[in-house]
């Protein structure tokens, strides 16, 4: 479902600037959209506004062909799926229970509820023989993370309001979930919004990104673009002076080879990204690198002068 | 121990009449304290008045308050039972306020966030987990309210206390001890059943183990 | 009932003298056992537990038991109530007392440890100090819960306006079981509301204090 946000504001009361102003933003049907900018630019305000758990003050908020404002929140709600960052899993309910939160709500019946629970356990990685009937507290924080993405995907709601939701793990389990969450939300096309505050995990997981201050859209654009030609100086010290690196970090070397293999015979996988190649030529001291696929067959390679141009160059795709 | 041993029937008679007062007691406090107490974790204001003045009942001495009925409720059961209720009231009301007000906003965002409407979160998620505190509260209050009924026999409303009672005025020194004692036994078996309930809730809620 | 009181000043007053008697009596030494002990408790810790477990027994015994099981073993009068109000005071301010010194934050006490304070400094410098609120809303629990409780000293003839209630009821003298009532009624209240008064100023006084 497409989401729409037309000159979307909130104002909290006693406070002079508005939390969000005037917010126009619309996200095509299944792309993931990164909402990310400092503490206070009004992210989380304006995801929670999509779900009505805070009420906007002016504007229309329009989900799929539904104007959100004119709806029941909690009807709403029950078809936007939903995961804060502490997660929030109930302590007093088994993980079966917290899973079939929803579609409980929305009265399912039972062998309905309970297949849907064993393929949303199996879709986030966990065993529902070993884990349907455990407590949330016999659970490590990497995967209560997973429960929450599992509980938020039971009903299959078609839009997903994240926020921070790997921010309580350590970075390494981070780095795995974002990857597998990703995949799962690609191939289930939802409409995502992300609220984070990490860069890194902005350009990797969203397909756009919006970038607030202030309560105002800064700038709205693929990560790349966004990388290559920030909009203004306060976006280009927010995507950090590495900038440059960082657009190498989104291409894959296997999808950047040119015909040709490294003089001397220096190899690397083809699923490093530019940036890692980059890394070790300079490790090396080496001018190229021949790129392997999966079968270690040579698909092509990479120079540092290709590396350069690329990262000179303006925004592809 | 022989009048005892002769007339356990009577004894247990006076047991069974005080589990009545304090359980039909406990049951009113829970039906208009845990109403109250969720409106208290609601709204502040309201949460002061409501403590201040069962606060204030639960100050006043037991006989006092007995005695304070007797011109309008006369004697019996029920004035007594009025009296229980006054007692456990406060408990029961501030323990159901604190354990809702104790829950972790997370919990609750994310229950709003699906889709809990007010009535369903109040009982499938905020009245659970404010159980282990509430259970808490009754143990206070049961104990109380033993106490509380040993001294309700002064208005005929039966009881151990009858027994005790009865023993001062014959000078029947057996009869004043197996009072004391039963209701002491009584006190500390309702005490202690609620500990291990307590403990067992918690348990079993425990968001890290 | 004020017609009663104006009617029958003597009785009233004696009344109300022996139940301060009792009341402060009681709670002194309450004082006397219960912050000494405490202290001491939280130095031997196994002792504690042990002491804890009997004290926890002894805050579920009703009132009014504890009252008349002195009957066999002191018989009636002032000095067995008085005992029997000291045993039913004690656990309130004993369990504040240990706990507020065992949760002063460990780590200030281990930094005092480490400039060089002795283990008595620490107790009079540290611990007693910051443990003062929680140990003064003991005091104030145990000063109602006795008061409250010597009125029923009257039923193992301690005297006390719970006598009057008691006359008042067996004489059919309404007046008089209302004084007596609506007297210690408002007596635990202002013993209530003094102390709680009382404990507002002194964690004002402390929280001043500590700069």
């Amino acid at each position: 479902m497409t989401i729409r946000l037309e000159a979307v504001t909130k104002l909290f009361p006693g406070v002079a600037r508005p939390a969000v102003d005037a917010l126009d933003l619309t996200i095509e049907k299944g792309q993931v959209c990164v909402l990310i900018g400092p503490s206070g630019c009004g992210k989380t305000t304006t995801m929670r506004m999509v779900n009505r758990l805070i009420e906007p003050t002016s504007g229309r908020i329009i989900v799929g062909d539904r104007d959100v404002t004119k709806a029941d929140p909690v009807e709403l709600r029950r078809h936007i799926g939903y995961v804060i960052q502490q997660i929030g899993l109930f302590p007093h309910m088994t993980i079966a229970q917290n899973v079939a939160t929803v579609p409980k709500l929305l009265g399912w019946d039972a062998a309905r509820i309970k297949a849907r629970s064993e393929e949303m356990l199996d879709l986030v990685g966990l065993d529902p023989k070993l884990y349907l009937s455990r407590y949330p507290r016999h659970l490590s924080g990497g995967q209560r993370q997973r429960v929450g993405v599992a509980r938020a995907l039971a009903a299959d709601p078609p839009v997903m309001l994240m926020d921070e939701p790997f921010g309580a793990v350590d970075p390494i389990v981070r780095g795995r979930l974002q990857e597998e969450f990703l995949g799962i939300l690609k191939r289930l096309s939802k409409t995502v919004i992300l609220v984070t505050h990490d860069i890194d995990e902005a350009i990797h997981m969203g397909d756009v990104v919006a970038i607030m201050r202030d309560g105002k859209l800064v700038q709205y654009d693929t990560p790349d673009r966004l990388l290559a030609a920030p909009a203004n100086d306060f976006v280009a010290d927010f995507v950090g002076a590495d900038r440059a690196l960082r657009r190498l970090s989104l291409v894959r070397a296997a999808d950047a080879v040119e015909p040709g293999g490294a003089s001397d015979g220096f190899s690397l996988p083809g699923s490093l990204s530019m940036r890692s190649v980059l890394s070790a030529l300079l490790a090396e001291g080496r001018e190229a690198a021949t790129i392997l696929g999966e079968d270690d067959q040579p698909l092509g390679r990479i120079t540092l002068a290709a590396i350069r141009a690329r990262g000179a160059g303006t925004a592809l795709s | 121990m022989t009048w005892a041993i002769e007339n356990y029937d009577r004894l247990l008679l006076a047991l069974w009449e005080h589990i009545q007062l304090v359980g039909v007691g406990l049951l009113i406090a829970l039906v208009i304290g845990v109403p109250l107490g969720v409106l208290s974790a609601r709204r502040p204001r309201f949460a002061l008045v409501v403590l201040l003045v069962s606060g204030a009942l639960y100050t006043v001495p037991a006989l006092a308050i007995f005695a304070l009925l007797i011109p309008y409720l006369g004697l019996g059961f029920w004035p007594a039972i009025v009296a229980l209720v006054a007692y456990a009231l406060l408990i029961i009301i501030r323990n159901v306020a604190t354990g809702l007000r104790e829950i972790s906003p997370d919990i609750l965002d994310a229950a709003n966030g699906m889709g809990y409407g007010n009535w369903r979160l109040l009982f499938a998620i905020e009245l659970p987990l404010a159980l282990p505190v509430i259970i808490a509260g009754v143990r206070i209050a049961v104990v109380t309210q033993v106490s509380v009924a040993t001294v309700a026999a002064f208005i005929n409303a039966g009881g151990l206390g009858d027994i005790i009672f009865q023993g001062i005025t014959q000078d029947f020194g057996e009869k004043v001890v197996v009072g004391a004692v039963a209701t002491s036994a009584l006190a500390i078996f309702c005490d202690e059943s609620l500990r291990r309930v307590e403990n067992w809730m918690r348990a079993n809620q425990a968001e890290y183990i | 009932m004020a017609g009663w009181i104006a009617a029958n000043p003597q009785i009233f007053v004696v009344a109300l003298q022996n139940h301060l008697w009792l009341s402060g009596i009681a709670l002194v030494a309450v004082l006397l056992i219960a912050l000494p002990l405490g202290l001491v408790l939280t130095r031997q810790r196994g002792l504690a537990n042990a002491a804890i477990a009997i004290v926890n027994i002894l805050r579920t015994v009703p009132s009014l038991a504890l009252l008349v099981i002195m009957l066999p073993l002191l018989g009636t009068g002032f000095l067995p109530s008085v005992v029997a109000l000291t045993l039913y005071g004690l656990p309130a301010l004993l369990l504040n007392n240990y706990t507020g010194l065992t949760q002063v934050d460990a780590e200030i006490v281990e930094a005092a440890r480490g400039q060089g304070f002795s283990d008595r400094q620490v107790m009079t410098q540290i611990e007693i100090p910051l443990a003062l609120p929680v140990i003064f809303a003991g005091i104030r629990t145990a000063a109602v819960q006795i008061v409250s409780a010597a009125t029923l000293a009257a039923f193992i003839g301690g005297g006390g306006l719970g006598e009057l209630i008691t006359a008042g009821m067996a004489n059919f003298n309404f007046p008089q079981l209302v004084a007596g009532a609506v007297a210690v009624a408002v007596l635990a209240l202002a013993v209530e509301v003094g102390f709680a008064a009382l404990e507002r100023l002194l964690t004002r006084q402390l929280r001043m204090g500590a700069a």
